[in-house]
């Protein structure tokens, strides 16, 4: 089974045995991949009762909860990567969850779709409709995407706040694609964070 | 190969003990009444631990010789269920206490010459781990594969993990809490002064009588039934129906104190099974030793300290209508968990039934505990 492209990468870049917290697990593809690939120790917080279920039933420790409300239980330090995958836009306040997943996991992978990729761009300029694309499927009212957020975004608030980049990969249609212009032409970004010294 | 006496159905055993209790006495002998289901494995890493509830007993996965009735938790234990006799050495064993032919307080007093009834040491949910522990030392069961447990089971498998970190490799609570709240102690009071009120109740002393306060054991019963069932299910169950009469099929209101409405009738039915298979001064103690427990006090108050260092799988499930430990209480136990570091899984899962979804219809518990059991094999 392949991962989806924004969790290959991450699971490509995490090293064996590594202790991980997966932020948003979903039905713990990513986790299940990690402990069979890299011998990883990974948990899990993920809201969907559903996916909660699948989950633990894949023998994967998963816990019940919500990202904006449960991450304060976790010790400092605790891990050597936190993850955030596709949850950063759905948070209440997801420069809190930010702060949390830094303080929780040593360095900190978030991906997100780019809201200011060019089709989204066309179909608000042109259309003047807000966007449903195929990473952006649901309509203006019943999406979970409450925050919006671009690359140029990301990276304007990572620079305020002293975060460090140690890395930073775009995809289009499910490729990797170059940096430059990637606000324009990446659909989605995934960056691997450090907290600030 | 001759059959060895400690395993199988229907099993008793006198150890002499002594147990040191948490209210400083001591117990000797203690008797244990326990069932084993399966084979334990020459390396001894399949043994699994069922703890039951309140008023629940050893009989977890066969028929029980009063009632008749089969296995409290036939859907948790059996071939092709999530602990199988086919993987598992099953062990499930009647509490200190209770009255299915544990030590209680209804068991014969060494110093006297009767029950030891109200002479029977106060006990806690830890007195009733530790006396388990030391029937596992009996069977020659070293380290658990798991301890499972729903409701008090549930409390006794935290406090095994807490008590015996190295001798639980996984531990799964299901519809419980690691203290009893305000209102769970309340309605246990309701109870107990249901039961001491009744003029049968003799202080405790009714054995020689032959006739237990089956009226205060009743409402007893009554009144904790209530919180085993959550309001819509209640609702959907028996709404404001009233009860078949001979010359009302519909039912009529009586204009008296007959239990008229469905709800009622069943109630009392409920109370009147009840005593048939319970021991009053059993429900008085084990309801206390519920009433005493809370896994932080025991801990310098800090709950994450129960856990502290260890390596443990915890699975928790609660229920998104339980009312009695609701889903709160479960997350607490999560918080604490994650706090010492241990790998915990937690899910709430949605059930009509309120607190007995953990014995009842309720797939997506089966599938959780299955997945959990397997993933630590």
């Amino acid at each position: 089974m392949s991962l989806r492209p924004d969790l290959a990468i991450i699971a490509d870049h995490i090293g064996h045995r590594a202790h991980v917290l997966d932020v948003g697990c979903g039905d713990g593809e990513l986790m299940a991949a990690l402990r069979d690939n890299k011998q990883a120790d990974a948990r899990g917080l993920e809201i969907d009762p559903g996916n909660v279920a699948a989950a633990v039933a894949r023998g994967l420790s998963v816990i019940q909860g919500d990202a904006d409300r449960d991450l304060a239980d976790y010790p400092d330090a605790s891990f050597d990567y936190a993850i955030l995958s596709q949850t950063l836009q759905t948070a209440r306040a997801p420069d809190v969850v930010l702060d949390h997943l830094l303080r929780i996991g040593r360095r900190a992978f978030v991906s997100f779709p780019n809201f200011a990729h060019w089709r989204v761009r066309l179909s608000l300029l042109w259309g003047g409709r807000m966007p449903v694309t195929g990473l952006l499927p649901e309509q203006w009212y019943d999406t979970p995407n409450i925050h919006h957020v671009t690359i140029d975004d990301f990276r304007a608030f990572l620079k305020a706040r002293g975060i460090a980049v140690e890395g930073a990969w775009f995809l289009s249609r499910g490729r990797r694609t170059t940096s430059a212009a990637a606000n324009a032409f990446a659909e989605h970004a995934v960056f691997l964070l450090r907290r600030p010294d | 190969m001759i059959h060895d006496q400690r395993f199988g159905l229907q099993r008793h055993v006198a150890l002499p003990g002594p147990l040191l209790l948490d209210g400083g006495g001591r117990l000797s002998p203690v008797e244990i009444a326990y069932e084993t289901y399966g084979a334990l494995r020459p390396d001894g890493g399949n043994a699994v631990l069922v703890c039951h509830a309140l008023t629940g007993d050893q009989h977890v996965a066969s028929e029980h010789p009063r009632t008749g009735k089969p296995g409290w938790w036939t859907r948790m234990v059996g071939e092709g269920k999530p602990i199988d006799p086919s993987r598992h050495f099953v062990i499930c064993a009647n509490v200190l206490g209770s009255c299915m032919g544990s030590s209680g307080p209804a068991s014969a007093d060494p110093a006297g010459t009767g029950p030891y009834a109200m002479a029977f040491p106060v006990i806690t949910i830890r007195d009733m781990v530790r006396a388990q522990a030391m029937l596992l030392d009996h069977l020659g069961v070293g380290t658990l594969a798991a301890v499972v447990g729903g409701s008090m089971g549930g409390m006794q498998a935290l406090s095994w993990a807490a008590t015996f970190p190295d001798r639980v490799r996984s531990c799964v609570v299901i519809a419980s809490t690691a203290r009893h709240s305000a209102q769970n102690i309340a309605f246990h009071e309701v109870g107990r002064q249901a039961i001491m009120a009744d003029p049968k109740w003799r202080g405790g002393d009714y054995y020689a009588a032959g006739d237990q306060p089956a009226a205060g054991l009743a409402v007893a019963r009554m009144a904790a039934h209530i919180t085993y069932l959550s309001e819509a299910g209640l609702t959907e169950k028996f709404g404001r129906r009233l009860q078949a009469r001979p010359d009302n099929p519909t039912g009529a209101k009586s204009f008296g104190f007959d239990a008229d409405f469905q709800v009622e009738s069943y109630l009392r039915h409920q109370g009147i099974q009840f005593v048939d298979r319970f021991d009053a001064n059993s429900y008085l103690y084990i309801t206390r030793a519920l009433d005493y427990f809370d896994l932080a006090e025991e801990h310098g108050g800090r709950l994450a300290d129960a856990f502290r260092g260890t390596a443990t799988r915890f699975c928790l499930v609660s229920f998104d209508t339980d009312w009695l430990y609701p889903t709160a209480e479960s997350r607490r136990i999560v918080q604490a968990l994650n706090a010492a570091g241990a790998a915990a899984s937690f899910v709430e899962l949605s059930s009509p039934y309120g607190h007995d979804a953990f014995l009842l219809d309720t797939p997506g518990l089966y599938r959780v505990v299955d997945g959990f059991l397997k993933a630590a094999a």
